[in-house]
């Protein structure tokens, strides 16, 4: 115990993953410089583990089925923000004609970031490609041109500045995954890092 | 579990904190802990704090800014007292870490108390006898918000709201003039969220290889 140490008052309105506090606005964390790309240059691939390749353009996926997600965000660093509104694709369209017999998959982004998450996690209306935040574009700093959503895991699986998905037969660590974040990332079991 | 060992002042809103912490692994400089305090109810909050000092001994010295609204910070830099223990996880972090044996030339660019996991970088090169050079570039609001000012006499100091007397740099935020003539670098940048994307932007216009550039920020929100 924490001798005098009280902490904010207790709202028992809100339902929080274990360690995790209340935040209004909406921090940034990277781990290098903002890749800057136009949308006319963005593409989306996703790469079979027999290598087929399903390609998106912007103008492409902008002309899928949209649909607007609002959902609570947990960051690994301990913030979260909830009730956040998105407009994005799902998972479920881009894949409905990848055949895979894959069970992982390995999240890529413009400027080199890796994230690696189970396919199973991208399915069933659980994972989207968003292109805006809150009726707006969607700022490079929070991963515009589009990024992944993927509300029920930290937001670092939440790739930002996506290009593509690789499928693989076996898992493999991503970025943070390989220097000590825990490899799926349950805020409500609190996998933060290794080990936990 | 760690025990507070000793307090000081680092400026008038930032304290270091010097933990005993019985069996400490060691940790690399930039590395982070988290803190996590338990109110009488059992409520805890958590945040993580970058690790100030370099590696050596069974404890380790964060120093925090105190966030005047913030729900940990105002905890740790004004009640917690020499002797209370504290709950500690860590050390956490491989990405924005400098490691001793790597010669590489290394830019350090840090805005407030984005200067804290610089520091031990800087800390840990002098203790290790390494010999990489390295140049700091570090931007503050007014020379009353330095921190370590003793331990820096060879940084690049930029003031934006105000500058000392004699300061030939007029007070402003951080320019590309501030950042040229730097050889191809390691480069690490910490800082506030708007500090860290002006800086980062202005090192990969001024060509420095983006996958060379490691960046920690900390929203408004921290505390």
């Amino acid at each position: 115990m924490s001798r005098g140490f009280q902490g904010r008052p207790r709202r028992s309105d809100v339902r929080l993953p274990p360690g995790q506090y209340l935040t209004e606005d909406f921090p940034v964390l990277s781990a290098g410089p903002t890749p800057r790309v136009p949308q006319d240059r963005w593409e989306f691939t996703i790469s079979t583990e027999t290598g087929t390749r399903h390609t998106w353009t912007w103008q492409q996926l902008v002309a899928l089925p949209a649909e607007e997600p609002t959902v609570d965000l947990h960051c690994v660093t301990k913030w979260s923000k909830l009730d956040t509104s998105w407009r994005g694709v799902s998972l479920d369209v881009l894949f409905a004609d990848v055949e895979s017999a894959a069970d992982f998959t390995m999240i890529h982004s413009y400027g080199g970031y890796t994230t690696n998450l189970p396919l199973e996690d991208l399915l069933d209306g659980q994972a989207w490609l968003v292109h805006s935040y809150d009726g707006d574009d969607l700022p490079a700093e929070h991963g515009g041109p589009v990024r992944l959503l993927v509300p029920h895991l930290y937001l670092w699986k939440s790739a930002k500045w996506v290009r593509g998905i690789e499928m693989l037969a076996e898992d493999e660590p991503g970025f943070w995954e390989s220097v000590g974040y825990h490899d799926y990332g349950d805020p409500w079991r609190e996998q933060r890092y290794q080990g936990d | 579990m760690a025990t507070l060992r000793e307090r000081r002042a680092e400026s008038p809103s930032a304290v270091t904190l010097a933990f005993d912490v019985p069996g400490w692994p060691g940790h690399l400089a930039g590395q982070h802990v988290d803190v996590r305090l338990t109110a009488e109810d059992g409520y805890r909050a958590q945040r993580s704090y970058s690790i100030a000092s370099a590696p050596g001994g069974e404890g380790l010295e964060l120093t925090v800014q105190r966030v005047d609204d913030g729900e940990v910070s105002p905890y740790l830099t004004d009640a917690l007292e020499a002797g209370d223990p504290v709950e500690l996880r860590g050390p956490v972090g491989g990405w924005f870490v400098w490691r001793p044996g790597d010669p590489s030339p290394v830019l350090l660019v840090g805005g407030g108390s984005g200067i804290v996991p610089l520091m031990a970088m800087v800390r840990t090169r002098r203790a290790s006898g390494a010999t990489a050079p390295f140049r700091l570039v570090y931007s503050v609001r007014t020379p009353a918000d330095r921190l370590y000012v003793p331990e820096l006499p060879g940084a690049t100091v930029l003031y934006t709201r105000t500058a000392p007397p004699g300061e030939p740099r007029a007070p402003g935020r951080l320019t590309r003039a501030d950042l040229a003539a730097v050889p191809p670098s390691d480069c690490f940048v910490c800082g506030p969220t708007g500090f860290v994307e002006a800086a980062a932007d202005l090192l990969v216009d001024l060509g420095h290889d983006p996958a060379r550039i490691r960046t920690e920020r900390f929203g408004p929100t921290g505390g």
